[in-house]
């Protein structure tokens, strides 16, 4: 992840953290959570801080991120984006096939979870953490833990 | 141990020479560790000198009935193999409630050898398949113990230990084809991977952990064991403030594709996401993504509080998620913890609620003598070792820390969890004892050798002064040990307590682990061994006297056998999914003849099978199980079959003349004791097992005719009687049949009183 620290926060960053916190949570964790914890943030926002940092954040982001590295960012958008319809519609339309449910859902939190890994492994901050994973090497993993996790999809989806 | 010295003949001159090189060090490790694996796998072969090439026990014989199946018809038709020859007449969907990574592994080593054209039996592959692995599992623990320590002894002496410890034997000896048998190889290797992927943060690891996770969850419903521990370690982490990306790649990676993994076999299916026992991982997984952008969060803004903001946050979404899981259980989308694992946090548990649960033997909690007699002096190097990972808490240490603490528990809840706990012994104690050794091994001392220098660690004495330094702060001065006395003294004392460990290892594999249980060993009073052979004889006899698809009713321990050996059609097995249908059994066995009868019929039943041990002193038989047969029985139907009626009014569980009438005229009493008294001179009939006298007078028996009796006595098979060709009732019949006119009784001898003996 973008670790540059030189980006000052403003005074309200506690508020915040909590309130981006809890926002972020239905993109990435599991359907359990998700109902309690956005109506968590609701409560705690205060709009103008939240904004301000919200700001702050976009500013650090625009300016640490490479440009492939916002692709990447990019795909995992849209995966989030696909896993919440494919949520959205299980809780609507009901979990009929609920291979096909499943699969195609842990499809997309497989697929975030593996792009979130090779961004952070690509990130140019991160190379302390590891030693032996060059980017080559974060890639060839990628494809492979991908092509595992397709596998197992398509052998569950029925 | 004792092998390892056998890679000793090199002296220690050469050694000395040769010290620096790096290759032939690696080739005295392959070389010891083949030799370990050598001695694991042949010190697991006692039950096949003495005895024969046999499957052992209950379980493995549907095991090996399963890969037979597998063998003859191929994978398919496996997976979907619907068995109508258990479970009468339910039938069981065998193909999606087995866990068939064990049959698979038999049958793909089954075809491999056929493809090199050695044609083996498939019989031998299942009976060697656990030893093998034995090896393979050795490996695997010098693999984790080498990623705890850099010395490179503690992970010999780890193979060495995981190799012939008789907690890991218990369940691995040949003929003993478990799931456990491939399981725990599969568990230490898992762990092994998880422990490099978390160290080098590499999806690539992450995903072979996952697949080998999937393998384990194939092979043994112990995986949960993997699935609540590495999330708990992974916790651990965080909350110690360890979080690092590289926490994050392995551990997501090995949850998406691990979970979807597991989720493939159709016994587990949608379990990962709807019972208790996988939510912690999955929950985890959440976290951690929280955390990840908490972390990424902080990159960007670093304020003063955030710290404290951090905590406050995270401990909201965290208790917010378990409310959440609480109220998903209390609603009903997810399965609250399964019986087994209520009964691991409060051992009355089963006892109260779950008789079948708590009838089973390897569900007691274990006895403390059992922790020595399993793991030796393990047990009391197994705290030094875990003391050992505090002194340079890594990550991987703080794994170690939780396995031990979380694995100690369980050993202590259930006997059977005692396997899961052996691995990290092995662990631990190896790290403690190579510390030991290579501290007084040490060549550091001007004292140029050590006689007592005849261990594992000699291959890596010369590593130990890097070692024993880097334990201490680096800059203060080497303290070590120079007196001679206590070098020779410690390594001496030490190299006793390996020697007798072997020896103990030894003998208990030899005395207490080898018996495979279907074979009974006795010795004549010459001091030869005397085979006993009744179940084997009784199977037989099934097979080639009754029709194919004669039904047998049996109390369930004895059903895997009748399917495996007797080949008939069973009422329950060791399976034990439907606890009603067993309950029907144990309610048959537990009344009178005119209750069981009907039931009888109503199941087709055309032969009952008792196991009694009276005449030989056999403890394992069915009077002493017949206590749970009633209380299973009693969990269904509590007015009609009450435990306390067959207890004498003092309280005492009785089979001689003070019997109670309810224990006098249960079916399994009757069928147990039917006619023993004719073996005996009037006044003379003896049970061994309980060490009673019985009363002259046998129970008669109406509804059932003995029709095979085994040598010596171990099994008796009873034939259900059809029912009365001019429509009398059974005790009618029999007393006519007895010479007993209804009005009077007169003197006149029944024919069939001849055919008694």
């Amino acid at each position: 992840m973008a670790p540059k620290k030189s980006q000052a926060s403003s005074a309200a960053a506690p508020v915040v953290t909590t309130a981006t916190t809890a926002t972020t949570v239905p993109t990435v964790s599991g359907p359990g959570k998700k109902s309690s914890s956005s109506s968590l943030s609701s409560a705690a926002t205060s709009s103008e801080a939240w904004s301000n940092v919200a700001t702050n954040i976009l500013k650090h982001y625009q300016k640490t991120t490479p440009q492939r590295t916002k692709l990447i960012d990019l795909f995992m958008a849209f995966l989030v984006v696909v896993g919440g319809l494919q949520f959205v519609y299980c809780v609507v339309a009901g979990n009929y096939p609920f291979n096909a449910f499943l699969s195609g859902f842990s499809a997309t939190v497989g697929q975030f979870v593996l792009t979130a890994s090779l961004r952070i492994q690509t990130t140019e901050a991160n190379k302390a953490d590891f030693p032996s994973v060059s980017p080559e090497r974060a890639f060839a993993d990628y494809v492979v833990g991908s092509l595992i996790l397709h596998f197992f999809c398509v052998n569950f989806i029925n | 141990m004792a092998v390892a010295t056998a890679s000793d003949p090199s002296p220690m001159q050469v050694l000395a020479d040769f010290g620096k090189s790096k290759s032939l060090r690696t080739l005295l490790r392959v070389l010891i560790l083949c030799f370990i694996a050598g001695a694991a796998v042949s010190s697991r072969l006692f039950s096949v000198i003495r005895f024969e090439s046999i499957i052992h026990e209950f379980d493995p014989w549907f095991n090996f009935r399963a890969t037979k199946y597998l063998v003859a018809n191929g994978f398919y038709d496996f997976w979907d193999w619907f068995d109508d020859r258990t479970w009468h007449p339910l039938g069981r969907v065998t193909g999606g409630t087995l866990y068939p990574g064990l049959m698979v592994t038999s049958g793909a080593i089954y075809h491999a050898l056929r493809a090199l054209t050695i044609p083996v039996d498939i019989r031998n592959i299942c009976v060697l398949l656990a030893p093998a692995f034995s090896g393979l599992t050795a490996f695997a623990a010098y693999l984790l113990t080498n990623e705890m320590t850099t010395n490179t002894s503690a992970g010999l002496l780890a193979a060495a230990f995981m190799g012939i410890t008789p907690g890991y034997i218990s369940r691995s000896v040949a003929g003993s084809y478990d799931n456990e048998a491939i399981a725990i190889f599969l568990l230490v290797f898992t762990f092994y991977l998880w422990i490099k992927a978390l160290k080098l943060g590499s999806v690539l690891w992450g995903a072979l952990c996952a697949l080998f996770y999937g393998y384990m969850v194939a092979s043994w419903g112990g995986y949960a064991f993997i699935t609540c521990l590495v999330p708990l370690h992974a916790f651990v982490l965080i909350c110690m403030g360890r979080y690092s990306t590289r926490l994050y790649v392995s551990y997501t990676t090995w949850y998406a594709l691990g979970t979807l993994a597991s989720m493939q076999i159709p016994f587990v299916g949608f379990l990962p996401v709807r019972t208790s026992e996988h939510m912690p991982a999955l929950g985890i997984f959440g976290f951690l993504q929280l955390v990840a952008f908490i972390y990424y969060i902080r990159s960007a803004l670093s304020g003063a509080q955030f710290k404290a903001f951090l905590f406050v946050g995270l401990g909201a979404v965290f208790g917010l998620a378990l409310l959440a899981l609480v109220a998903m259980t209390s609603a009903g989308y997810i399965a609250p913890w399964s019986g087994r694992f209520y009964s691991l946090w409060d051992t009355g548990y089963a006892k109260i609620h779950i008789p079948i649960i708590a009838s089973v033997s390897e569900h007691q909690p274990t006895a403390w003598p059992a922790f020595f007699f399993d793991l030796n002096m393990l047990i009391w190097l197994f705290p030094a070792g875990v003391y050992l990972c505090f002194q340079d808490l890594k990550d991987e240490h703080v794994f170690v820390v939780v396995y031990a603490l979380f694995g100690s528990y369980f050993a202590g809840v259930m006997v059977r969890l005692m396997l899961t706990l052996t691995p990290i012994v092995c662990v631990a104690a190896a790290m403690a004892s190579s510390q030991l050794l290579s501290t007084f091994l040490s060549v550091k001392s001007p004292k140029a050798k050590d006689p007592g220098q005849e261990d594992v660690a000699d291959s890596s004495s010369k590593k130990t002064k890097q070692n024993a330094g880097s334990l201490r702060s680096a800059s203060s001065p080497y303290v070590g040990v120079y007196s001679f006395l206590s070098k020779g003294l410690v390594s001496g004392i030490m190299t006793i307590y390996l020697l007798l460990f072997v020896l103990h290892c030894t003998w208990v594999t030899s005395n207490a682990y080898s018996s495979p249980s279907v074979v009974l060993a006795s010795r004549m009073p010459d001091g030869s061994q005397h085979i006993i052979d009744d179940y084997r004889e009784a199977y037989q006899w099934l097979r080639q006297n009754t029709k194919e698809d004669a039904k047998i009713m049996s109390w369930w321990d004895y059903g895997y056998q009748i399917g495996g050996m007797a080949d008939r059609p069973t009422l329950v097995d060791n399976n034990t999914w439907n606890n009603t249908h067993i309950a029907t059994v144990g309610k048959a066995m537990s009344s009178s003849e005119e209750v069981s009868y009907p039931i009888m019929r109503q199941h087709e039943v055309d032969y009952v099978l008792v196991v009694f041990g009276g005449l030989l002193g056999y403890s394992g038989d069915d009077i002493n199980k017949f206590l749970w047969m009633v209380r299973i029985a009693e969990g269904i139907w509590p007015d009609e079959v009450s435990e306390r009626k067959f207890f004498t009014p003092r309280g005492e569980y009785r089979v001689d003349g003070e019997a109670t009438e309810t224990m006098k005229n249960s079916l399994m009493y009757k069928m147990s004791y039917y006619n023993y008294h004719t073996l005996f001179p009037p006044g003379q009939a003896q049970d061994r097992v309980r060490g009673v006298r019985l009363p002259d007078t046998g129970p008669v028996l109406n509804t059932l005719d003995e029709a095979f009796t085994s040598e010596n006595w171990i099994i008796r098979i009873y034939k259900v009687k059809d029912l009365d060709n001019v429509g009398r009732d059974h005790a009618a019949a029999a007393s006519f049949e007895r010479g007993h006119k209804k009005k009077k009784a007169t003197k006149k001898r029944g024919p069939r009183a001849l055919r008694v003996d």
